[in-house]
């Protein structure tokens, strides 16, 4: 008897809905469309800097619009998405021993947790909003 | 088989992760701010222009978006090959071109403040 | 004696015979077990009463020899390890995505045992000792850096997780990479650059994108996921000393 195995094709377009967390996978990486869209933004912000007040007060004003506010929100949205996933990540990457013991995963995600949000309220405190 | 020169990419993708996780989401939320209307103190011309004008604030700028740039387009790049599109030279070049040409651009605003 | 509570079962089996079949079908079964049984009881239950031509691998029923990986409603798992009662009308068994079947549940692991094979899951010692100079010694501390990633039953559940695998059949995969690194970071062990001349290429950790299908499944917690990031970290530092730093290595 000869070996005849049957090889299937994984479907290159459709697999990720094989399982939801290959559909959470997705999402994370297409944080990457809104979070690039977001940054050549700002590359057109610091040309309107660039050019002097009048180009930086018209494009500050030019964000003001609904499309823009839609945008804004999917960029914060995928931004914190980013965020969470890639501090989650941390405690795999670069896991910290200690003697016999390794330090807990959710301390090492959570430290870097802290310093985003000390880093988050400083940005904004010297940003002025509050 | 021979060794990858894919840190060359993974590398700054890396850091780009990291600098957006950090960065960007407190930045998205002052330009929603200013598209609400409520423009925060620190976005006036007078206080990033000052930002912008020294040395620190220029390598800071820089860095953050040109990484942000680059992980971002690293990241699309193995996006598109799991949506199934298989011309990955063609689809890296111009998303790294892209991230490549933003960062120039963003380099040469800066030095002109 | 309690009595122990019995139910009714209904599987939905991926059956293939690759002397009369070219394509899989799937094949309905009704069978009474015990509430407390798992799958591989059910399945046992209906090769002995019902279907004899069923073929499915195990052998030791409590989750250690890793040979009843399938697919259970589209999740890679041990069979002996999955509960009966944590399902809902009809299961859906297939074999392991990502291998071929050689027949009915039973699969192919001849590219994972080749894969595993490469990578020298092994100890390279710096210098070899005869015996009579006694064992290469190792504190608990040292032991503890790699024990997690030596759990590894070679069940391949990861690999039926993997969608990179599935999508690139090149990529060296979740356990025999997690294997590599088991290796480098033994302290009796000095074989890290031999086997950087596989993991270090694009069929090694860089076919890897962080999807972490692989530690989700494995029955095992051996989190191939963590193994495959920091080898991405030691393998970008590395390319970095050998490129940019004058007189670095090579």
């Amino acid at each position: 008897m000869s070996r005849r195995p049957l090889v299937r094709e994984c479907p290159p377009t459709t697999w990720y809905f094989r399982q939801p967390r290959y559909l959470r996978y997705m999402s994370r990486e297409i944080t990457s469309v809104f979070v690039g869209a977001y940054c050549v933004l700002l590359v057109v912000g610091l040309q309107r800097l660039s050019a002097g007040p009048a180009a930086w007060e018209a494009f500050l004003l030019g964000l003001r619009s609904a499309d823009s506010i839609v945008f804004h929100l999917l960029a914060l949205a995928a931004a914190v998405y980013h965020a969470t996933t890639w501090f989650n990540a941390t405690q795999k990457a670069m896991p910290i021993q200690i003697g016999e013991d390794f330090v807990p995963g959710n301390v090492i995600s959570g430290a870097h947790y802290v310093a985003w949000a000390v880093l988050s309220v400083v940005i904004l405190y010297l940003a002025g909003v509050f | 088989m021979a060794k990858s020169h894919k840190p060359v990419v993974w590398f700054p993708f890396a850091a780009g992760g990291t600098v957006i996780a950090f960065f960007i989401p407190v930045i998205v939320v002052l330009t929603f701010l200013a598209a609400l209307g409520h423009i925060p103190a620190g976005l006036s011309y007078e206080r990033m222009h000052a930002l912008a004008g020294n040395g620190l604030g220029k390598l800071i700028i820089f860095g953050v978006v040109a990484l942000s740039l680059w992980s971002s387009a690293h990241r699309l790049r193995c996006t598109c090959y799991d949506f199934g599109v298989r011309a990955d030279t063609l689809v890296a070049t111009v998303l790294y071109v892209v991230a490549i040409v933003g960062s120039l651009l963003s380099a040469m605003y800066l030095l002109q403040i | 004696m309690t009595q122990m509570k019995e139910r009714l079962v209904q599987l939905e089996v991926l059956r293939y015979n690759p002397d009369t079949d070219t394509e899989a079908h799937f094949q309905r079964y009704e069978v009474t077990c015990y509430e407390e049984g798992v799958v591989l009881d059910a399945l046992n239950k209906i090769k002995a009463d019902i279907d004899p031509t069923l073929n499915f691998r195990w052998s030791c029923h409590m989750a250690v020899c890793g040979s009843c990986g399938m697919m259970i409603n589209g999740e890679p798992k041990l069979s002996c390890h999955t509960f009966l009662r944590e399902y809902e009308g009809v299961i859906r068994v297939e074999p392991l995505a990502h291998f071929p079947i050689e027949r009915d549940l039973v699969t192919a692991p001849d590219d994972f045992m080749e894969k595993l094979k490469r990578v020298k899951p092994y100890i390279i010692p710096k210098e070899k000792k005869p015996i009579s100079e006694g064992e290469y010694k190792q504190t608990p501390t040292q032991l503890m850096k790699f024990r997690q990633y030596s759990m590894c039953i070679n069940c391949m559940l990861c690999y039926a997780a993997c969608p990179e695998y599935g999508l690139d059949p090149q990529f060296i995969g979740p356990a025999a990479l997690t294997m590599a690194h088991r290796y480098n970071q033994d302290s009796r062990d000095a074989g890290r650059e031999e086997r950087q001349e596989v993991v270090a290429t694009h069929e090694g950790v860089w076919t890897c994108t962080f999807v972490g299908a692989c530690s989700e499944v494995c029955p095992a917690h051996v989190d191939p996921a963590s193994a495959l990031q920091q080898m991405k970290i030691t393998s970008s530092i590395d390319w970095i000393v050998e490129h940019l730093i004058p007189g670095g290595k090579k």
